[in-house]
């Protein structure tokens, strides 16, 4: 039964799609804040060559060094973030082109590859990576065993990330000023809530969980670093936000649907069903996907209906003289 | 409690921007326990006033007093902890949160301030205020979901919820029919007598009649008298705020002769931003020479009338006439050739290109004509400026100047040359002496009565009923996107029940 492709599907699914679920939370925070940020490619790359450049030097036992790796690709991806935080926030410039450079400079021909190749990580297998953890006799129970305990750490970290940013938006103080600064920044300024801190904090949030998204690529999936190894993951993450109607829960579901799309490619050629010319569709699916999704949210209109925030992308003045 | 206690002090008030000193030297005093009206033009510096008081901007000299004590805010944050709580014209609400959810927002005493929030905590509390000063709202509901006068309730229980000393309500009535007014005015006697004080602001008379215990007068930046309301007639009140005694012209000629019908409407249904319908089904004609107008409380679908005529949102029932030509929906080339000119409520997002020279804005429509192939005639549409900039007296640098330069009679000037170019049939004016100055309202008045006189059929679309009164042939009143007419012309009441949606008579 766990060897029926519908389980493998949805197990491998959960695995690819926890790169995807990161970086769509995080975001989602800064989208939340009213930032675009569509540097979460760029930021991903410096996440995963950084989390996998300490797992060669950190020794140790396994835990620490990839524990220190996860933080390192965190505050990376963060540092990445700041840049555009500065951009955009202090100095107002289009989120887009910002957006856009960010990933430039850090992406695969940027300095995540320069970074890589520097220090000689091209090709070696990762010192230290993440692996299953619960006892092989519960891995191998019928349906739950791959899906929900074949998996590894990070992917229940996920879990407690979904389930803490979902409570964090509905039912705390911050996560309600966070919206209001996202919908009215105005309104949030006349109440004192200081959008300026509210936007770097959650960029910079966002920042730190696509250098973690980036980790979990070269620490748990392949687990190995090559140039440009997100491969448009950063992309995807983007418009799952868009896709999950900023909603942290459903950020779960569409990052697994795009996880299990990416993962049907390898699996089916694991039971060597052969689909010739159509592997292509199923390779190019996800980001078919992904362009579509853009296209349809970038009208005004269609984003408002959707459920963006209301003053996502619109830099914040205050009206005073 | 003591009713004389002076709640709050302003002493040598100084504002300048740019170019203009808004508030010069003003000195102010509202008690506890009082309506406190602040009274002026548009222009006389009442909302700079209002907003150095809470906390948007800072003065340039002079200081404020609190209960007797110096205060100095950095932030509108600042003059809330104080006790000082604005409401704005264009509300300061998320649109998207519910009503308790907002009045969390800006919560930093208790319950508020704990990490966890509990909307339904609130929400009983919203609703024991709002049944304690007759603001009924639902405070689940999600702010988008309101219609203004009840979201103008919110940002007043919102002021409540933060214990304000103080509320300064900004043109409260400008959004709300006149029985929503009545209703406003009864909760603000409530609200003083706990011993808070209200800073009303208005330009409008009889309103600061109604609700004030005393008024202050402001004219050009500077306070020129207080006066308790019971004293001070309407007419001195409103020598007070033009400096000299003014009246609107009544340019209304008595034939009212009428000709054939230039503007026919039939039919017409609109859809408003928000996918509601707007316009319901309006019929309507204007015949040539004559001025229509359309009166009502703003958001009754004035705009989108306007707008689908002019051609600038399409409809989606319903048929235009101009001059006995059917418009399209959507296509504002063929209005404008069928003859139809359009003064936009919008001057300066939709009147003009603000960044363009005057030259360019005169020529925005009829550029078109006798050009050489692709290319622009830059010499003639100067030479044209300069003809608008004498003919209609535009106080501007030359053909050069950015329109977004000019102040806002001389856009409406520069907006009324264009539209009178070429062969006009219809004028649809909508709101055309908004914030104008009254020298400016004289103008535009002539404007449309020129273009009257001429033959032009003119649809105005306004929300000041002097204006109205002062120019129009027949009045027709749009509540809730339908269209009555007003049978005696002059009868305050019908208008005023038609604007409130009753029936007349009723």
């Amino acid at each position: 039964m766990n060897n029926s492709l519908v389980v493998a599907l949805i197990a491998s699914g959960v695995a690819y799609g926890t790169p995807l679920l990161f970086g769509a939370l995080g975001e989602l925070l800064a989208e939340r804040s009213g930032v675009l940020n569509l540097g979460v490619e760029g930021m991903m790359l410096v996440g995963a060559v950084m989390g996998f450049w300490t797992v060669q030097r950190v020794h140790g036992s396994s835990a620490l060094a990839l524990v220190v790796a996860i933080l390192v690709a965190a505050l990376a991806g963060s540092a990445m973030a700041a840049i555009h935080a500065f951009l955009v926030i202090t100095l107002r410039a289009s989120q887009i082109v910002s957006g856009l450079a960010l990933t430039i400079f850090a992406g695969a021909a940027g300095l995540s590859s320069y970074l890589g190749n520097d220090l000689n990580l091209s090709g070696l297998p990762a010192a230290y990576s993440f692996h299953a953890v619960f006892p092989n006799s519960m891995q191998s129970w019928p349906i739950v065993g791959p899906i929900v305990f074949g998996q590894n750490p990070l992917v229940y970290a996920s879990w407690v990330c979904v389930v803490a940013v979902a409570f964090y938006l509905a039912r705390t103080r911050p996560g309600l000023n966070l919206r209001a600064v996202g919908e009215a920044p105005g309104a949030a300024d006349a109440m004192g809530i200081s959008v300026v801190r509210y936007r770097y904090l959650h960029t910079l949030a966002g920042g730190a969980f696509a250098g973690v998204a980036g980790a979990t690529i070269t620490l748990a999936i392949t687990p190995q670093w090559v140039s440009g190894i997100t491969g448009g993951a950063g992309w995807i993450a983007i418009a799952l936000v868009i896709f999950a109607f900023w909603r942290p829960e459903l950020c779960l579901v569409g990052a697994y649907f795009f996880g299990a799309m990416q993962a049907l490619a390898p699996e089916l050629q694991a039971r060597n069903i052969n689909l010739g010319p159509t592997e292509l569709w199923t390779n190019s699916l996800p980001y078919a996907a992904t362009v579509i999704v853009l296209v349809v949210v970038s009208s005004r209109g269609a984003r408002r209906r959707l459920g963006a925030p209301a003053a996502l992308g619109v830099p914040y003045v205050r009206e005073q003289a | 409690m003591s009713s004389d206690g002076v709640a709050v002090e302003l002493r040598g008030i100084t504002k300048r921007f740019p170019g203009v000193v808004a508030n010069d030297a003003v000195d102010f005093e509202a008690r506890q326990g009082e309506v406190h009206a602040l009274l002026g033009e548009n222009g006389a510096g009442k909302s700079t006033l209002s907003h150095i008081l809470s906390g948007l901007y800072r003065p340039d000299e002079g200081e404020i007093r609190l209960h007797g004590e110096l205060v100095s805010f950095h932030s509108p944050r600042d003059a809330i902890d104080a006790g000082v709580c604005m409401v704005h014209q264009h509300f300061r609400l998320v649109e998207r949160f519910t009503v308790a959810e907002n009045l969390i927002l800006g919560d930093r005493r208790g319950a508020g301030r704990r990490f966890r929030i509990d909307p339904t905590a609130v929400e009983d509390q919203v609703r024991r205020l709002g049944d304690r000063y007759r603001l009924p709202v639902d405070p689940r509901a999600r702010v988008w979901q309101l219609s203004v006068g009840e979201r103008q309730r919110v940002e007043i229980l919102n002021a409540l919820y933060q214990e304000a000393r103080v509320l300064i309500l900004d043109e409260p009535t400008a959004v709300l029919t006149p029985d929503e007014a009545e209703t406003l005015f009864e909760t603000l006697r409530e609200i003083v007598q706990e011993g808070r004080t209200v800073i009303f602001i208005s330009h409008k008379l009889n309103e600061v009649k109604a609700v004030s215990d005393r008024v202050t007068v402001l004219r050009a930046g500077r306070a020129v008298a207080t006066v308790s309301t019971a004293e001070a007639s309407p007419q001195s009140l409103a020598s007070l705020m033009i400096g000299r005694s003014f009246e609107l012209a009544v340019r209304r000629r008595e034939d009212g002769a009428r000709g054939d019908a230039v503007l026919e409407v039939r039919d017409l249904w609109v859809e408003g931003d928000r996918g509601s319908t707007a316009v319901k089904g309006v019929e309507l004609a204007v015949g040539a020479g004559e001025i229509v107008a359309v009166a009502g409380v703003a958001g009754n679908g004035q705009r989108e009338l306007a707008e689908a005529i002019a051609g600038v949102r399409p409809w989606t029932r319903g048929a235009v006439l101009v001059g006995g030509r059917r418009l399209r929906s959507g296509d504002p080339r063929r209005a404008y050739r069928a003859g139809l000119g359009y003064v936009p409520e919008d001057r300066l997002g939709m009147g003009v290109a603000p960044n363009l020279p005057l030259s360019m804005n005169v020529e925005l429509k009829s550029y078109r004509h006798g050009t050489l192939g692709p290319l622009l005639r830059l010499g003639r549409m100067r030479e044209r400026a300069q003809a608008a900039i004498r003919a209609y007296e535009i106080k501007a640098p030359g053909p050069h100047a950015e329109a977004a330069t000019l102040s806002g009679g001389n856009i409406q000037k520069l907006v009324l040359a264009r539209e009178f170019a070429g062969e006009l049939r219809v004028l649809i004016a909508a709101s055309p002496t908004r914030g104008l100055d009254v020298g400016a309202v004289d103008t535009v008045h002539g404007h449309l009565c020129d273009a009257a006189a001429l033959g032009v059929g003119v649809l105005l679309i306004s929300e000041d009923l002097d204006e109205i009164l002062a120019l129009a042939d027949r009045i027709l009143v749009m509540y809730e996107g339908r269209l009555s007419e007003v049978e005696r012309r002059d009868d305050l009441d019908e208008i005023a029940a038609l604007m409130a949606g009753s029936e007349p008579g009723s």
